[in-house]
This record gives C-alpha cells, sequence and structure tokens, in this order.
C-alpha cells in the first residue's frame, strides 16, 4: 500500500495549504444545508400530531447529539493515531476536537431539556440516554480540564491520548450500564423516541439539518485547526514567510 | 529477567508499599474515617426516617467507598514521585506496568479492603436487611480494585501536577459510573430477595477487563508524567 499521502497528510504545511482550500467550500456548503434544513424544518414541515410544534426542535436537538457522539469517538481515535505514531498535527486535531464537541454536547442537553418540558411535562429525567450523554459531557470536561493543567504541549499531548482512549474503553461499557442501570430502577419509563417511522416530509429536512451540522463542525474544526498550526509553528520558516507575505 | 526474579522484586516493592503505609498510621485511617464520616452526613441531609435510609442505604455505601478510594489516590504515586523513587523504578528492569500494578495492589490492601471490612457496619447503621450484606461485601471486594486501577490512570496522569486532586476526580469519577451502578444493583437486589449473581458476574468480567488493560495505562501515564 502506498503511505506517502498519509504522511503527506500528517505535516502541518501541507495541512494548511489544503485546508486553505477547502475551507471556503465546506463553509458554504454548511452554511446552505442548514439553512435549508433549518428553514424548511421549522417553517414549512407540518406539526406533528402528538407533539404540536414542540418536535421541531430535533431539528437541532439530534444533529447535536449525534455529533457528541461521533467527534468523541473520532477524537479518541484520532489521539491513538497521534500517541502510537507520534504525529504532531494529530494531537492539534485532538486539541481543536475536544471544545467542539463539548459544546454539542452541551446543546444537545439544554435542547432536550428545552423539549422535555411541554413533552414530558419536566426539565430533566434520570432516563438512560439523558444520563449517559451527561456522563459524556464530563468526559469532555475532563479532557478539556487535564489539557489545561500542563505546561508542557508534549505532555498534555501524550496525557489527554492515554485519558481519551481509556474513555473510548469505557465509553460502551458505561452506556451499557447506565442502560442496565435504568431498566434495573424503573421499569417501563418515557421512550425517547418511541420507534415510530417518521414521515417523508420530516426526514428529508431533518437529514439536511444533520448534513449541514456535520459539515459545520468540519468547518469550525478546520478554522480552529488552522489557527492551532500557525500558533504552534510559528517559529517555522513557512509560517514567518505566510505571515510576512501578508503583512 | 527470570520469573523468580520477577516474583522477588515485585514483592519487594508490595512489601516496602506495605511497610510505608504502616509506619504512617494516621494516614492508614483517614479513608476509613473519611468513609465513616460521609456516611454519616447522609441521614443528616436527609433526615432519620428509616424507611427512606433503607432504600438509599446501598448507595450511600457505595458513593462513600468511592469517594474514599478517589481521595486516597492522589498519594498512590505522589511521594514516590516527589522524593525520586518512582524514577528509580521505572529504570529497573522490571516491567513498569506491573511495578504499577503492584503498587496499585498495596495501595488496595490498605484502603479498598478496609472499607470492604467495614461497610456491613454501616449498612447495619442505614437499617439494610441482612441478606444484604454478603452482596454489600462481595460488591465491594469485586468493586473497589477495579477502582484502584481505574483510578491509578488518573493518578498517574496527575501525579506531576501540583494541584491534582480535583482534577483527579473530574477525570476518574465518570470512569467509575459503572462499577457504582453493578455494585448498588446487587445490593438492591439482595436486599429485595432477588438473584445477584448477574451483577456479581459482570463486577468480575469488569475486574478481568480492568486487570489486563489498566496496568497498561498506569505504565504510560506514569511515562507521561515523569519523562514530560
Amino acid at each position: 500500500m502506498n503511505w506517502t499521502f498519509f504522511h503527506r497528510m500528517a505535516s502541518p504545511k501541507w495541512f494548511y495549504d489544503f485546508s486553505g482550500r477547502l475551507l471556503p467550500w465546506v463553509g458554504m456548503l454548511a452554511l446552505g444545508c442548514v439553512v435549508i434544513g433549518l428553514t424548511w424544518g421549522l417553517l414549512f414541515t407540518p406539526p406533528d400530531y402528538l407533539q404540536g410544534n414542540s418536535y421541531r426542535i430535533i431539528f437541532l436537538h439530534v444533529p447535536a447529539a449525534s455529533l457528541a457522539l461521533t467527534i468523541y469517538s473520532g477524537l479518541a481515535v484520532t489521539a491513538a493515531i497521534g500517541f502510537i505514531w507520534k504525529i504532531k498535527l494529530a494531537d492539534m486535531a485532538v486539541s481543536c476536537l475536544a471544545p467542539i464537541g463539548a459544546s454539542f454536547c452541551a446543546l444537545a442537553l439544554i435542547t432536550g431539556a428545552i423539549w422535555g418540558k411541554p413533552t414530558w411535562g419536566t426539565w430533566w429525567v434520570w432516563d438512560a440516554r439523558l444520563t449517559s450523554v451527561l456522563i459524556l459531557q464530563f468526559l469532555y470536561f475532563g479532557l478539556i480540564a487535564l489539557r489545561e493543567a500542563f505546561d508542557s504541549r508534549e505532555t498534555a499531548a501524550r496525557a489527554c491520548a492515554i485519558l481519551a482512549m481509556v474513555g473510548l474503553v469505557n465509553l460502551p461499557i458505561i452506556k451499557f450500564s447506565v442502560e442496565w442501570w435504568n431498566t434495573l430502577h424503573q421499569g417501563a419509563t418515557i421512550r425517547v423516541a418511541g420507534e415510530s417511522s417518521m414521515a417523508m416530509e420530516m426526514l428529508i429536512p431533518l437529514l439536511t439539518s444533520i448534513a449541514g451540522f456535520y459539515l459545520f463542525t468540519l468547518f469550525v474544526f478546520l478554522l480552529r485547526i488552522r489557527a492551532e498550526i500557525l500558533n504552534r509553528e510559528q517559529n517555522t520558516a513557512w509560517v514567518r514567510g505566510l505571515l510576512g507575505a501578508n503583512f | 529477567m527470570t520469573l523468580r526474579g520477577l516474583v522477588r522484586g515485585l514483592g519487594c516493592i508490595l512489601r516496602r508499599d506495605l511497610r510505608l503505609a504502616f509506619r504512617n498510621r494516621g494516614d492508614l485511617m483517614n479513608p476509613l474515617v473519611f468513609f465513616f464520616l460521609v456516611a454519616s452526613l447522609f441521614p443528616l441531609g436527609v433526615g432519620p426516617s428509616p424507611d427512606v435510609l433503607r432504600i438509599i442505604g446501598g448507595g450511600v455505601v457505595w458513593v462513600s467507598a468511592l469517594l474514599a478510594n478517589m481521595l486516597a489516590l492522589d498519594s498512590l504515586f505522589r511521594s514516590d514521585y516527589e522524593d525520586g523513587a518512582l524514577e528509580q523504578l521505572m529504570l529497573s528492569p522490571l516491567p513498569l506496568s506491573l511495578v504499577a500494578v503492584t503498587k496499585v495492589l498495596a495501595h488496595w490492601l490498605v484502603t479498598g479492603l478496609p472499607i470492604t471490612l467495614v461497610a456491613p457496619v454501616i449498612a447495619i447503621m442505614f437499617g439494610l436487611p441482612a441478606e444484604a450484606l454478603p452482596a454489600i461485601v462481595a460488591t465491594l471486594l469485586l468493586g473497589t480494585p477495579m477502582l484502584s486501577l481505574v483510578g491509578a490512570i488518573g493518578a498517574g496522569l496527575t501525579v506531576g501536577l501540583r494541584k491534582g486532586g480535583i482534577l483527579l476526580s473530574l477525570l476518574t469519577l465518570p470512569l467509575y459510573i459503572p462499577v457504582l451502578i453493578l455494585g448498588t444493583g446487587a445490593i438492591d437486589a439482595a436486599a429485595n430477595g432477588f438473584p445477584w449473581s448477574a451483577h456479581l458476574m459482570w463486577q468480575g468480567a469488569l475486574l478481568a477487563l480492568g486487570i489486563t488493560f489498566a496496568p497498561l495505562a498506569i505504565g504510560a501515564s506514569l511515562r507521561v508524567s515523569v519523562s514530560g
């Protein structure tokens, strides 16, 4: 197999150039998808026969919840790659992904609570899913706090990578145990989504919105990692050249 | 290194850690006292009604054990890190992960095990039925080593930091949740007359997983802290 592509991708300079060319396209696509998905979902889909208009928060809530999980697994895999092959760029990615993931996790919790009040009559239920997202939020906070605690960037990178990998092994165990805990303590509970199939006119805007938020995440991630690359490589010739040319 | 040399070396570390622990009798008692103290705060907080206490008793025992274990963890590698003994241990031909797991074992023998043995007293004070007592001892016996193993990863990561304490709790407490759920689940089941062997088997499975993988992570985290 040809690994040159992999090696080239790990070079901050190459990644900076490549992401710079990618950035406007990702940004425009993300904006388009989010605007179309949210406008369609919030204004033009019919109200739900049971929940009325309150269900519309799913166009924000579902992408946020999905991203909170996806970003954590992506972050942990990236951290493992960086830890094993000692790739600087991988750690930059990890440090950029953690705050994005934590924000989406918080957004999922908050929108979930706002939806829960009119639908379930309560802001918070100790439901298995809610609880495991809450724990995921704590895992994100732990990662961010650990990185802040170290003075040396290299030490912080390896420490965070270990923690992320331990978290990745633990995440399914936590998820499983929390589900078990809930069924053990209180038998039948309110299901987050009764396995009702979704109507096409709601599903398509939802999928558009999900795609939009994934692209938005990619956009924000690229912005952050480009800033991070410039910050960490500020003493290299290519960054000096780049900034010199712009000034 | 021969197997005999390995066992002898690890035995030395175990004996050394236990001797150090027993020379500081005060430090030895602190986790136990803390365990009792936290547990006795709950009746003061929620009221002395026996019905309420009976329901929350199992959870209180476990949460107190969890907090006592976590507080004791901060000292697991700290003194060795500060006086340079940890570096010497890392330079020794013994595999670091085995050295780490031996230290965790010594630590568990002086914190987790005493907590396990006195936990039934708390349970009786909370009015838990006698059927729950074997479940409490068994789950703590399987659960506290797992807490020590997982917590040691966090302790290894934070040992080089001056204010590691609160950060350590932020890192480890979320990872303790499965052990807590299985432990209190077994106690609840036992108190209500249901079989609780499934919980125990899951705890055993978790402990087996922990013994297999946690030493590697503890070793890696110590390397990060010492060399970084």
